[in-house]
């Protein structure tokens, strides 16, 4: 009843003064959308990619280089550990297969020929047959290929929904063979649409790897292996290394990425325990010279490691909330010039009876409706922004995973506007216990 | 002096009454110039990165990347043939094939030691494996010393030592390494024990990742090594005579192709396709601020405008008695203007002590550089004018209040 009393005197005094309220909506406004194209970004980048399973899967790492190579750190051996593994590092905890499941894998390139007969290259990924349970991978035809498959090195391979669609489309090709870099490969399953945003299975390719496409085909890490399918990855060596493939595989470069899925936070540090040991082990062994460190990260731990913010978007994310912050400020301006100029009105309601507390709410009633255009405005303004960043390529990446992260996810329209509207009236607090602390008698002394 | 203090001293006591609207458009005053001279500090950072030139011939370079498929030989001798049919096409000034390009986003990194034994590397750099041709497909400027010759040239392929015995450098590279100017000559390491001796210095070379790089020697150390890289993927360099770029580039395909047709062509770009990618987001993120930065200013000058008409209605009474006891309208119109400077001044002493801060806590989070003190002056005299020119109107209308306004309203 009241409110809409207060409605009413909002929506009238706004109407009397159309040019302050036209300045205060646009001001608003202009906060609100450069604020939200950076948020709405940074937002889409840190988003959780798989919900009900980050607390599960865990990325180890082991330092198996020593104090004084570590990134980040000195002699004295402080920073971090690097984020890939060496192959006998990854092929020795397979082995000992203590995660519920488990996956070694690295980025290979292959080619095959496409149905106009040109040689086509394909991204793909050498990977056990866990890596598509755990990333909860969904199939369209067929499905993952077995344990044994990866036992026995079979010439088997998973390929994505695009891929399929480009080399047989219209039909299931489960059961074909498809030939890769001249080899005969027979298709077990053909993934659905899947392309997490971001693609947080591997992020150890560099800044933009996390806007990377998920691969377009996947086969047995074992087979991989033994064809010598070379990584296409990024690889690290802090030594010479011995020619050839066998000499990677010798080597202490890092090139393998690996996932446990550990379904309990007990599993979680009994892994953590077996980590240390086995690391403790390689020492005994005396292939480490120092104190055994070991990390495990979950997925939420690994993006904040892995996942560096474009220094664009950092930069714009300061330069946006500073321009909120001035208009702000000039909203809480020209609230105050709102309300002082209707100092008369306003102590004459006092005078007829109405309490501080009623000023004081229709004034907080008259600038949330100044927040709510201001809000459309905002909004339209971050598409505008959003479609820009977009044009002008503000963020490196793959098409459909900047595509991704520049629009407007579920939830943010409405986050907008309770941000327009908390904005405005917080900007207003100080003008509103103004207008309400009036001494009502001075008011109608002064008419 | 005593006269302007007699005028200043009653906008002071004005002031008093509108303690915290001033304190608003100071505030905005502040806040504005810190972040309008840290973005044209940010721009103009980008635009030098941007104008930086890489040492290469850039407007006559494209590049061409190539896989082959199926082909089980050493690719030493479908790389022959492939530049031989380069060189031969008519436009085509040289070629060559290198591991990585400046500019080009990926390449190869490592170490320099002065000594065989060195556990700490003296400087880092790129290395790029080439030919007797790259100098003149590159049109890099030699400075001193010579380029490789033909005899020199090693086959090096993934995995291998490198075994070849000379090196050329950049000039800066030369001096970071030998202070006292006397590169040519010497002896350096890289990551195998064999020594290379340095026979060339060329005047510029930028590595693989400027433009993704801030860090100046990771910008401009360059080393040359005659090496030919074998690899069944392998990228092209080509030079075109001036002119004829278009034309060889689009005859570059049907070329290869008729070499063997068991090859993908990746690519086939110009250089300055590479240099417009690479600095893609600096050039978008320069507009992007200059965009901001221009909203910022209409806002902040809105805001002073808005203000100021109300404090202007609201003193009618006082204005139109203060010219109704003589003050003319030159003396209402200065009034506001000084006003106006006095707040806006304040609010830009702070904001150069904002920006100032704001830059350090920037160039320590993010790989920016300090900037410099032109910057804030020039953003402080832009935002002392903008709000000098957004008073004017609302000054100009309380000029116009008639002095009969001191008794109209009563």
């Amino acid at each position: 009843m009241m409110l809409s009393y207060y409605l009413e005197l909002a929506i009238r005094s706004l109407r009397r003064n159309v040019a302050l309220t036209a300045l205060m909506v646009t001001v608003v406004g202009f906060g609100i959308g450069a604020s939200m194209t950076v948020l709405t970004t940074l937002r889409a980048m840190a988003v959780d990619p798989i919900p009900d399973k980050s607390a599960q899967l865990f990325v180890p790492q082991i330092d198996a280089w020593g104090p004084p190579t570590r990134p980040g750190g000195g002699a004295d051996g402080s920073g971090q550990l690097f984020d890939q593994l060496t192959y006998r590092d990854a092929t020795g905890l397979m082995q000992a297969r203590k995660a519920a499941r488990q996956t070694a894998m690295y980025a290979v390139s292959l080619d095959t020929v496409s149905l106009e007969g040109v040689p086509l290259p394909v991204d793909g990924r050498a990977a056990y047959a866990d890596f598509f349970q755990m990333f909860e991978v969904p199939f369209r035809y067929g499905g993952p290929w077995s344990a044994a498959d990866d036992k026995g090195r079979a010439n088997v391979v998973v390929l994505s929904a695009r891929l399929a669609a480009r080399l047989f489309p219209h039909v299931n090709p489960v059961g074909r063979t498809i030939s890769l870099s001249g080899q005969e490969y027979r298709i077990v399953g053909v993934m659905d649409a899947w392309n997490p945003v971001p693609r947080f299975y591997d992020l150890t390719q560099g800044p933009n790897s996390g806007l990377a496409d998920a691969d377009s085909l996947f086969v047995p890490f074992s087979t991989a292996i033994e064809r010598e399918m070379p990584d296409n990855g990024s690889i690290r060596c802090n030594a010479r290394v011995a020619p050839g493939f066998a000499g990677q595989l010798a080597s202490e470069c890092l090139w393998i990425q690996f996932w446990a899925q550990l379904p309990t936070q007990a599993a979680a540090r009994d892994y953590k325990t077996f980590l240390y040991n086995y690391a403790a082990e390689q020492r005994r062994l005396g292939r480490f010279h120092w104190k055994p460190w070991v990390e495990l990260r979950d997925v939420h731990q690994w993006m904040a490691l892995e996942i560096s913010v474009p220094e664009t978007l950092r930069v714009s994310s300061v330069v946006a909330f500073g321009f909120l912050a001035v208009c702000l400020i000039n909203a809480a301006g020209l609230m105050l010039a709102r309300f002082s100029g209707r100092a008369g009105e306003l102590g004459v309601r006092r005078a007829l009876g109405a309490s501080r507390w009623d000023i004081g709410w229709q004034c907080v009633v008259e600038t949330a409706v100044v927040g709510l255009p201001a809000g459309a405005v905002g909004l339209a303004l971050t598409f505008a922004g959003l479609a820009s960043q977009r044009a002008l390529h503000m963020v490196a990446g793959s098409a459909a995973a900047v595509a991704r992260v520049t629009s407007l996810g579920d939830g943010m329209i409405a986050i907008t506007l309770v941000l327009a509207v908390c904005a405005t009236v917080c900007s207003a607090l100080y003008p509103i216990w103004r207008a309400s602390r009036l001494q009502p008698a001075w008011q109608l002394k002064a008419q | 002096m005593a006269a302007a203090f007699m005028e200043v001293l009653p906008i002071l006591k004005a002031l008093r009454r509108n303690k915290v609207g001033a304190m608003l458009i100071g505030l905005q005053i502040a806040l504005t110039l810190a972040i309008v001279c840290n973005c044209l500090s940010i721009i103009q950072q980008y635009r030098d990165q941007m104008g930086s030139p890489s040492g290469l011939d850039e407007a006559n370079i494209f590049t061409v990347s190539n896989t082959w498929v199926g082909h089980a030989d050493d690719p030493k001798v479908r790389i022959a043939a492939d530049l031989a049919a380069l060189r031969s096409m008519p436009g085509v000034a040289d070629a060559e094939e290198s591991n990585g390009l400046p500019l080009g986003g990926s390449g190869w990194g490592t170490g320099i030691n002065l000594k065989p034994d060195q556990q700490h590397p003296s400087a880092s750099t790129t290395e790029y494996f080439v030919d007797e041709h790259a100098l003149a497909v590159y049109g890099i400027k030699l400075t001193a010393g010579r380029w490789f010759s033909a005899d020199e040239i090693r086959d090096f392929h993934l995995g291998e030592d490198l075994s070849a015995t000379s090196i050329v450098m950049t000039r800066r590279l030369a001096r970071a390494l030998f202070p006292s100017g006397d590169a040519l000559g010497q002896v350096i390491y890289l990551s195998a024990p064999t020594p290379l001796r340095v026979v060339g210095i060329v005047e510029r070379a930028q590595s693989p990742w400027a433009g993704i790089s801030h860090d100046a020697s990771a910008v401009e150390n360059s080393v040359f090594l005659p090496e030919r890289y074998l690899n069944n993927y392998v990228t092209y360099v080509v030079r075109a005579h001036p002119g004829a770029l278009a034309t060889a580039m689009g005859a570059v395909r049907d070329r290869l192709y008729a070499v063997t047709r068991q090859r993908i062509i990746l690519s086939v770009s110009p250089f300055r396709e590479m240099r417009q990618r690479t600095y893609q987001t600096e050039q978008s993120l320069s507009v992007l601020l200059g965009v901001l930065c221009a909203l910022l200013l209409i806002v902040t000058a809105c805001g002073i405008v808005g203000l100021v008409l109300y404090w202007v209605s609201q003193r009618r009474r006082q204005i139109g008695m203060r010219r109704a006891l003589g003050a003319r309208r030159m003396d209402i119109l200065r009034y506001f203007q000084l006003e106006n400077l006095l707040i806006a001044g304040t609010g830009a002493v702070l904001g150069i002590a904002v920006g100032l801060a704001g830059n350090t806590w920037l160039a320590a989070t993010l790989v920016l550089t300090r900037m410099s003190a032109g910057y804030i002056c020039v953003g402080a005299l832009i935002v002392l004018a903008l709000s000098q020119a957004a008073v004017l109107w609302p000054a100009l209308r309380a000029a116009a209040i008639p002095p009969a306004a001191a008794i109209r309203d009563l």
